[in-house]
């Protein structure tokens, strides 16, 4: 019979092991792409358009494009993923209609994002006549983040102890009066941190815009929601794989500045959610 | 004079009865003590008075409650007057995570009553000498009221209620958290506060419901056995299980 300290010590051995080789793929594409990338990034990279079939200049029309698909999709989705994270944790009774509402949020989360693409282009392009537009993609985007958005908004709204709401119904003041003055200004930080993944994954994600609201090659900025624009993950592709003899730096460059871009965003959320939890008294 | 008149309550949870057909008279400016052992219905009935327990789904009442001639439990009552007329103490101090002013200056704000930033002050220092905290937080008035002890804390919490301008106060075990001294403040405050206010107070501390209480309740699973004058209660209990249980039989 084998050895009960020595099991023990095996066993530890491969769980650390394979934890340990999460962090071998994170740290490989970024060491990559930074060993890579870095050497294109300059000023004139950042702030110029795309030249010579974008096999010189800059990338600036992408990162602008990204900015405001990204804008546009939280200012789509977070006044009604807020009302709606509101109305599921405040008001909703546990009923049929509810727990179908329910179901339906973690089933918008797992839609793959190219069908959000095909849905965006049949709805928004095609019926709503937006056509290829900054408008139509920032509704796709929007849609998207929307479970992310309710999700998290709901989870901080939760957080926020019952003996507060009891309190403050008990001296007279209205549900909505609750919710205004003393649940939600506590559930910010916490609702502040779903924006900032819904951000991410706005920021990254291709399939959505392909169809909606990309544009191969747009050397001007987009002067009104109703132009195209480019995108930096889409520029990435569009570089990548459909224009010959890029320069490899420049295919890197591009996608170090998105990686940067996201992992910034993501930075601020935790930063944020940890200032939050000292805080936190109760 | 009466204040509060109970009859023939009761009160249901799904199919669970946790009041049985509870009548009592609370007399105007005093202190009655409900006491009772864990379960017995004690806090479900002081939540019936400021109708606390509507935010519990499923659960019914039959008979009437009158406050000051109005009966509570009829359905077009007005919960936010009738919160702001009954308030309530928790067996927690539960300050909001705000600041001592803004825990105070809370009621008043949600009330829509008109005020100025003069009547705010004032309004915010009456309610802090009525506890007796104003000397000790005069000087920490923007201080986060969840840095204050626990006694600071539950005095806050009465200050709060006499900002909105309670006059019946509901206190549900207001001293289990705190340790004896602060207990004993307390309970000088509450015999301060009786000259303004009908205090209500549901305790498992028989010793407690003795030193302030002026009018004694005691309940067993949902009945109000025997309610009197407290020196009645404690001396010369009527009925077998009242005796019983102050005597320390059980409960």
């Amino acid at each position: 019979m084998m050895n009960v300290r020595l099991k023990e010590k095996i066993a530890f051995f491969f769980l650390f092991l394979c934890t340990l080789f999460i962090i071998v793929p994170v740290g490989m594409i970024v060491v990559l792409i930074i060993k890579k990338g870095l050497p294109a990034l300059t000023w004139q990279f950042l702030t110029d358009v795309p030249r010579q079939g974008m096999r010189a200049g800059g990338i600036f029309p992408a990162i602008v494009g990204t900015v405001y698909l990204v804008t546009g999709a939280v200012v789509c989705a977070l006044p009604i993923g807020l009302a709606a994270a509101i109305y599921l944790s405040e008001y909703a009774k546990d009923t049929l209609l509810n727990r179908i509402i329910k179901l339906a949020i973690v089933n918008l989360a797992g839609v793959p994002s190219v069908v959000y693409g095909l849905f965006g282009l049949a709805l928004f392009v095609v019926w709503c006549r937006f056509g290829a537009s900054i408008l139509s993609g920032s509704l796709t985007l929007g849609i998207m983040i929307l479970p992310i958005i309710i999700t998290a908004s709901r989870e901080a709204l939760e957080a926020v102890p019952h003996s507060f709401r009891e309190v403050s119904l008990s001296l007279g003041a209205s549900k909505w009066q609750t919710i205004r003055h003393i649940v939600l200004p506590n559930a910010i930080p916490g609702i502040i941190t779903g924006v900032i993944l819904g951000i991410g994954r706005a920021a990254g994600e291709t399939a959505p815009i392909l169809f909606t609201v990309a544009a191969f090659y747009l050397p001007k900025l987009p002067q009104s929601i109703f132009d195209q624009a480019m995108a930096l993950p889409y520029h990435l592709y569009v570089i990548s794989t459909q224009v010959p003899n890029v320069d490899e730096k420049i295919r890197y460059g591009t996608a170090l500045v998105l990686l940067s871009l996201v992992l910034c965003v993501n930075l601020i959320a935790i930063v944020i959610r940890y200032r939050f939890r000292k805080q936190k008294k109760w | 004079m009466d204040k509060i008149q109970v009859k023939n309550l009761n009160l249901w949870y799904g199919n669970f009865q946790a009041l049985k057909n509870v009548s009592a008279t609370f007399a105007e400016k005093k202190i009655t003590a409900i006491i009772g052992p864990s379960g017995c219905g004690k806090s479900t009935f002081l939540r019936v008075l400021n109708r606390m327990n509507d935010l519990i789904e499923g659960v019914k009442t039959s008979g009437q409650v009158f406050i000051d001639g109005e009966n509570i439990l009829s359905q077009d009552v007005d919960l936010i007057a009738l919160r702001k007329k009954v308030g309530m103490v928790f067996q927690r101090p539960n300050p909001f995570p705000l600041s001592v002013y803004e825990n105070i200056a809370f009621g008043i704000k949600i009330h829509g009553l008109k005020y100025t930033k003069d009547t705010l002050d004032a309004i915010v220092e009456n309610s802090l000498r009525e506890v007796l905290l104003w000397d000790d937080l005069k000087d920490k008035l923007h201080r986060s009221a969840l840095s204050l002890s626990l006694e600071q804390k539950q005095r806050l919490c009465i200050a709060r209620l006499l900002a909105v301008k309670s006059d019946v106060v509901l206190m549900d075990e207001p001293c289990s958290a705190l340790d004896p001294q602060a207990t004993q403040r307390i309970e000088e405050l509450m015999r301060e506060l009786k000259k303004h206010y009908t205090i209500i107070i549901v305790t498992h501390n028989m010793q407690q419901a003795a030193r302030v209480s002026d009018d004694t309740g005691f309940m067993l699973l949902g009945e109000m056995i025997e309610f009197a004058d407290t020196h009645s209660i404690f001396t010369a209990p009527k009925d077998r299980r009242t005796e019983e249980y102050i005597t320390g039989r059980y409960g």
